[in-house]
């Protein structure tokens, strides 16, 4: 690749060192002002990653014999956003159960502490890769304290606020939504659990905790798992989650 | 009621903001408020009906009640009628001709700008195309100062983004370094911080101020907090150059952000205070789609709601205004044909206001959308004059998880245009010798200055 020039020349090592210190891609090789061709291909391998991060279809057969293991019911049912196209254009359809999987679902109703919900959000490879490690580790805890756990749902084309509806149908305390985020060029397979307790139609994320940036770059399955329990234990002690359950916890913590 | 017949069919629009709305070029954001035209045609027959409406109906009828809305209040009661007057006979159609035609002078645009409501400028980009957004931005000068001058002709700014996921300060002063030695923060260099708390945006205020300082260059810095909290720090004595908050465009956008006009007024007078530069020292970003998603659109369309943001950032008198175009998602912005047009159309709204525009050209991953996009919307917002953009080291935004536009994007443009950054930062890059016998930054080392800057090895 002739014409291209490291940035600047002669401080490479300067910058090996800078590089360590943020993933930014920093120091680009570039050609003219232009970057070269080299960095150039790199960001496109990631822009192609995160794109079909956001357009692969979720395996839900694979999902569900991978949480087979986990010993709940597994109930697959879809959002009323028909197909990807109308996910990413309609947000409200993918927070609303299809009529037919809500009536899977209402077959299924009884007295539950947590509904637990896979949904696919932005990412399915999010949530088929890092959402079965995350409950082997918290359902445990839980089972040991005697949490009544529903039958396990997965959505396809799920936005957070489907976890409202599912607890709704499911006759849960608390919901929480194990779902892919929105994939940046470094991290396509980010798994974002929203917790929401006595979730109703009109909760706004302002009633939910989360924990962001769930893979193993990130905040591991035990870690997050950890989080999970804590929150879950709060939530059911207080009877609230969101906002206020968070003030209340830095409270604690200075006080 | 509005109406226009075309052929033998009489299309009806029972209010002022439905014809607004039905006249808007189509995106998904509409679409997604149910408030959309219902199909080609009647688009084109609101926009007829638009061109045929006078310009005073505006101020006879707002879009969002008057009684109810202090962004509304803002513009009736805030509207210059004397500045108003040349154009007060005019419908929306005859203003498009007159912003067209010669006697449109860069002056005669500067004088016309407090007498222009924000309703106005976006009737008349409903009804313009891009290169229509274009040549009239082009002619209108819109300059503010702070440590650098920005917004003067022949100049394209940046504002250099050096986020990172965790405020790192390490990391967060290695991506300055990377756009120092490419040109970039005359227009600002702004931190995006992680969290909100406000001892971390103590500890960024205190990183930059103390980089300006060392390193001795005209520039300003901001770290884009909550407004509250950068007001309780200028109280307790941290470094504070801009004050920053996103805004919309009807009180309930901006009650959903925690801000009311009078934080924004104590926030500016507090900074004021401080002297560190001038008197503009508001930095405001914008974006359409944020009313609707706030759930305090009004039945307005978000193209005419951005707008009306507008109305709020003039009032503070901003040293920076930046529509944030393409972040909000695919729901509001569907794909990079309608970032494209939202982008100019937001850049025209805000000079026609008098405002000191940018634009971050940007997308996320799940948009329609890709750098080619960027290139094209970048290219045309350069040709129509737009005071500053972006700089993301290699455009990849690692905190906020979005694609933006790069230091080389910003060289490509002043290269391709021929335009060169504030005067001010273009006379301290020539002082490190980044700058070649054409005046092209080309860094061939590391400047001395700069190497204060490393971390130790």
């Amino acid at each position: 690749m002739t014409g291209a020039q490291d940035h600047p020349p002669a401080a490479g090592e300067a910058w090996a060192r800078l590089r360590g210190l943020t993933a930014a891609r920093i120091g680009l090789a570039r050609s003219g002002a232009s970057l070269a061709t080299a960095p150039m291909l790199d960001f496109r391998l990631a822009h192609a990653r995160a794109r079909d991060a956001v357009h692969a279809p979720l395996d839900d057969a694979r999902l569900a014999e991978d949480a087979a293991a986990l010993g709940l019911p597994i109930l697959t049912v879809d959002s009323a956003a028909a197909d990807r196209r109308v996910y990413l254009m309609r947000p409200d359809l993918g927070r609303r159960l299809e009529a037919e999987g809500a009536a899977t679902l209402a077959t299924r109703a009884g007295v539950y502490d947590v509904a637990f919900v896979l949904a696919d959000g932005l990412s399915a490879r999010a949530v088929q890769n890092h959402a079965v490690p995350v409950l082997a580790a918290a359902l445990p805890a839980l089972r040991a304290e005697g949490w009544r756990i529903a039958p396990l749902a997965i959505v396809r084309q799920g936005r957070v606020a489907i976890g409202d509806a599912v607890a709704g149908a499911l006759g849960a305390s608390g919901a929480v939504v194990l779902i892919g985020e929105r994939p940046g060029l470094s991290a396509p397979d980010s798994l974002g659990a929203y917790l929401t307790w006595q979730p109703r139609p009109d909760s706004t994320d302002a009633d939910r905790n989360c924990i962001s940036n769930i893979r193993p770059e990130g905040i591991g399955a035990a870690d997050a798992a950890f989080k999970m329990v804590f929150l879950l234990r709060a939530m059911r002690a207080r009877g609230v989650s969101g906002v206020s359950l968070k003030d209340e916890s830095a409270a604690v913590a200075i006080g | 009621m509005y109406s226009a017949t075309l052929g033998q069919q009489r299309h009806v629009f029972g209010d002022l903001k439905t014809l607004m709305a039905q006249a808007t070029p189509l995106r998904s954001g509409d679409l997604l408020a149910a408030i959309a035209a219902p199909d080609n045609e009647a688009r084109v027959a609101a926009q007829f009906a638009l061109a045929d409406l006078p310009l005073r109906r505006f101020l006879e009828e707002p879009v969002v009640p008057y009684e109810t809305d202090a962004v509304t209040r803002l513009i009736i009661d805030g509207h210059d009628t004397a500045a108003f007057t040349p154009i007060g006979h005019l419908t929306v159609g005859g203003f498009r001709d007159f912003l067209l035609s010669d006697a449109a002078t860069p002056e005669a645009l500067t004088a016309l700008a407090p007498g222009i409501t924000p309703e106005m400028a976006a009737a008349v980009a409903k009804i313009s195309r891009l290169q229509d957004l274009m040549v009239v931005a082009a002619k209108c000068r819109v300059t503010t100062r702070f440590r650098t001058t920005v917004g003067l002709p022949g100049r394209l700014s940046t504002r250099l983004q050096p986020n990172h996921p965790t405020d790192d300060p390490r990391g967060i002063a290695a991506s300055i370094l990377d756009g120092l030695l490419l040109g970039s923060g005359d227009a600002v260099i702004g931190i995006n911080p992680a969290s909100d708390s406000p001892q971390r945006t103590h500890t960024l205020l205190c990183l930059l101020d103390d980089i300006r300082q060392r390193l001795e260059i005209p520039v300003q810095s901001c770290v884009l907090s909550h407004v509250t909290t950068t007001l309780d720090l200028i109280r307790q004595g941290s470094p504070v150059d801009l004050v920053f908050q996103s805004i919309g465009g009807t009180e309930a956008t901006n009650r959903g952000f925690g801000i009311d006009l009078s934080m924004l007024a104590e926030a500016r007078d507090a900074a004021l205070s401080l002297h560190r530069g001038g008197e503009q020292v508001m930095y405001f970003e914008t974006g359409q789609g944020s009313a609707l998603s706030a759930n305090a659109h009004h039945g307005v369309d978000q193209q005419t709601l951005e707008a009306r943001a507008y109305a709020v950032a003039r009032h503070f008198h901003p040293f920076l205004v930046n529509t944030v175009v393409g972040f909000i998602g695919p729901e509001y912005l569907f794909d990079g044909k309608q970032i494209i047009r939202a982008g100019l159309e937001d850049h025209f709204c805000g000079k026609l206001l008098g405002l000191p525009m940018g634009c971050d050209v940007c997308y996320t991953n799940h948009a329609e959308a890709d750098q080619d996009d960027m290139d094209t919307l970048l290219t045309l917002l350069v040709a129509a004059g737009v005071n500053f953009i972006m700089g993301v080291p290699g455009a990849d935004d690692i905190m906020l998880g979005y694609q933006s536009t790069s230091f080389h994007d910003a060289l490509a443009m002043r290269e391709l245009f021929g335009r060169g950054p504030a005067p001010e930062f273009e006379a301290w890059l020539t002082e490190q010798g980044l700058r070649d016998g054409f005046g092209r930054i080309r860094p061939l080392g590391l400047p001395e200055r700069l190497r204060r800057l490393l971390p130790a090895a």
